[in-house]
């Protein structure tokens, strides 16, 4: 459990899926954009909750709001609705195939398109079109690639 | 092994968590709706998004870099072409602008006669784009200058099509710009060839603008090119906003509904301009005249501002 990790690994991260969040792509491809953001999350709430929980989801997503220019906290009531969900099912989560976690990432990152839906229709924002509920599964093939690179990161060449 | 044991009886370490979580949430919604109604959070916002700049540019770095490159790499025949194009175009439009002076002095002479308002002149400044992706449900840009090069808060966004927007928040080395196609943005336009009145919303979508209660009985066509009326004082007259390519009835069926193809282009990776108005004095001078005559006049001192700005159309 107690492997060394590397500090700076979770601010790093972070920052990356900020930035991944707002780079420019083209017109055709911009509704598939993953949420990096929550993906990155996801494995910082799996792998080390003791440094990371529901006030470490709430940062990044008011970071996340004045980055992507979004309602302040519609990110961050997003993020600690997933991460409530993810702390719950830590224990199980942990120990799952890394393709059973692509699936459960992919249905968290479904919900989180319903929660951000409701919101937005409780607000009277504008609802987004209909190819952008193709992300989640974007972001569920992404998950063992990420999880893989993020643990590379996290503790440094070698393997476990 | 305590996980897999049955729900039933919840630990006391799960009801600490639903506690934060219900916390956290309540100061999301909190801060959702200081952010979307109150906007009281604008102050403290502008301030944050100044930590948060780095990050934009570094977003916006790779589509310059890809710029650069492109321009780089541009042959010498290419850029022969590219110029031998822009100095015909150049001729075609001086010659045009040349035609235009003489309607221009024509209508300043006819406007003199009828005793009208001059327009005021317009300054402008060029700005460019920062490529990078907002939130796809709000129609925003960013602009690679702030403060520092004089930007302000509301001023007018042009391109070389017509109106684009307007600023909305100015930190020193960027600033927001509120697309005219945004759900929150509505500009006062007139259809140029009628004269008719009317208001252009952003419905959300970069491609479309919406004209809503347009009277039945209102000369209003397909095809009929839309621009700014100036009313409001917030955006000068005469910029081009957009053609109506179609008219509907609307649900009540007593007036109609037209959609717009808006005239700028909304698409990234270019310049912009920004309308720098040398309005000032001119406003504080419409007060003058309108606080001088009301001594006086007896009616109450309320009447005088609504008189000074009454006399100006």
């Amino acid at each position: 459990m107690s492997r060394r990790a590397r500090p700076w690994a979770m601010p790093v991260t972070v920052l990356a899926a900020l930035l991944l969040g707002v780079l420019p792509l083209p017109a055709a491809v911009q509704p598939l954009r993953p949420f990096w953001l929550a993906l990155v999350a996801a494995y910082w709430l799996i792998e080390e909750p003791e440094r990371a929980g529901l006030g470490f989801a709430f940062l990044c997503g008011l970071v996340a709001d004045l980055v992507f220019g979004s309602v302040l906290g519609e990110h961050a009531l997003r993020l600690v609705v997933m991460a409530f969900i993810l702390q719950r099912f830590r224990a199980q989560l942990r120990f799952f195939p890394v393709t059973q976690q692509a699936l459960v990432i992919g249905g968290l990152l479904l919900n989180d398109r319903v929660v951000a839906a409701a919101l937005h229709l409780f607000l009277g924002l504008k609802q987004l079109p209909w190819p952008y509920w193709i992300a989640p599964v974007v972001g569920m093939l992404l998950w063992p690639p990420l999880f893989v690179v993020l643990d590379a990161l996290r503790l440094g060449r070698r393997t476990r | 092994m305590s996980s897999f044991s049955s729900p039933a009886a919840p630990r006391p370490g799960d009801v600490a968590g639903t506690l934060r979580l219900l916390a956290y949430l309540a100061l999301a919604v909190a801060l959702i709706v200081l952010d979307h109604r109150g906007g009281w959070l604008h102050r403290v916002r502008t301030g944050v998004q100044v930590a948060v700049q780095p990050l934009w540019q570094l977003a916006g770095l790779p589509a310059r870099i890809g710029r650069k490159m492109r321009d780089d790499a541009a042959t010498r025949a290419m850029l022969a072409e590219d110029n031998r194009r822009l100095r015909n175009e150049l001729l075609v439009l001086g010659a045009r602008q040349a035609r235009l002076q003489v309607e221009a002095d024509e209508n300043a002479r006819l406007r003199a006669l009828l005793g009208a308002a001059r327009r005021h002149s317009l300054d402008v400044q060029l700005a460019p784009i920062l490529d990078i992706d907002l939130d796809p449900t709000r129609q925003r840009l960013v602009l690679d200058a702030g403060s520092r090069d004089g930007v302000q808060v509301g001023q007018s966004v042009i391109d070389a099509g017509g109106l684009l927007g307007q600023i909305i928040q100015v930190t020193p080395d960027t600033a927001t710009v509120l697309l005219l196609t945004d759900l929150e943005h509505a500009v006062p336009v007139t259809v140029s060839r009628t004269g008719v009145r009317l208001v252009a919303y952003g419905i959300g979508r970069s491609d479309r603008l919406e004209l809503r209660n347009i009277p039945v009985s209102a000369d209003v066509k397909e095809g009929d090119v839309v621009v700014t009326s100036g009313l409001g004082g917030r955006f000068p007259p005469g910029f081009p906003v957009g053609t109506v390519v179609a008219l509907r009835p609307d649900v009540s069926r007593a007036f109609l509904v037209g959609e717009l193809v808006p005239a700028a282009q909304l698409d990234r990776g270019r310049d912009v301009l920004l309308l720098r108005e040398v309005r000032e004095p001119a406003v504080r001078a419409g007060t003058d005249d309108g606080g001088e005559p009301a001594p006086p006049g007896p009616p109450g001192d309320a009447g005088a501002p609504a008189g000074g700005q009454e006399a100006r159309p």
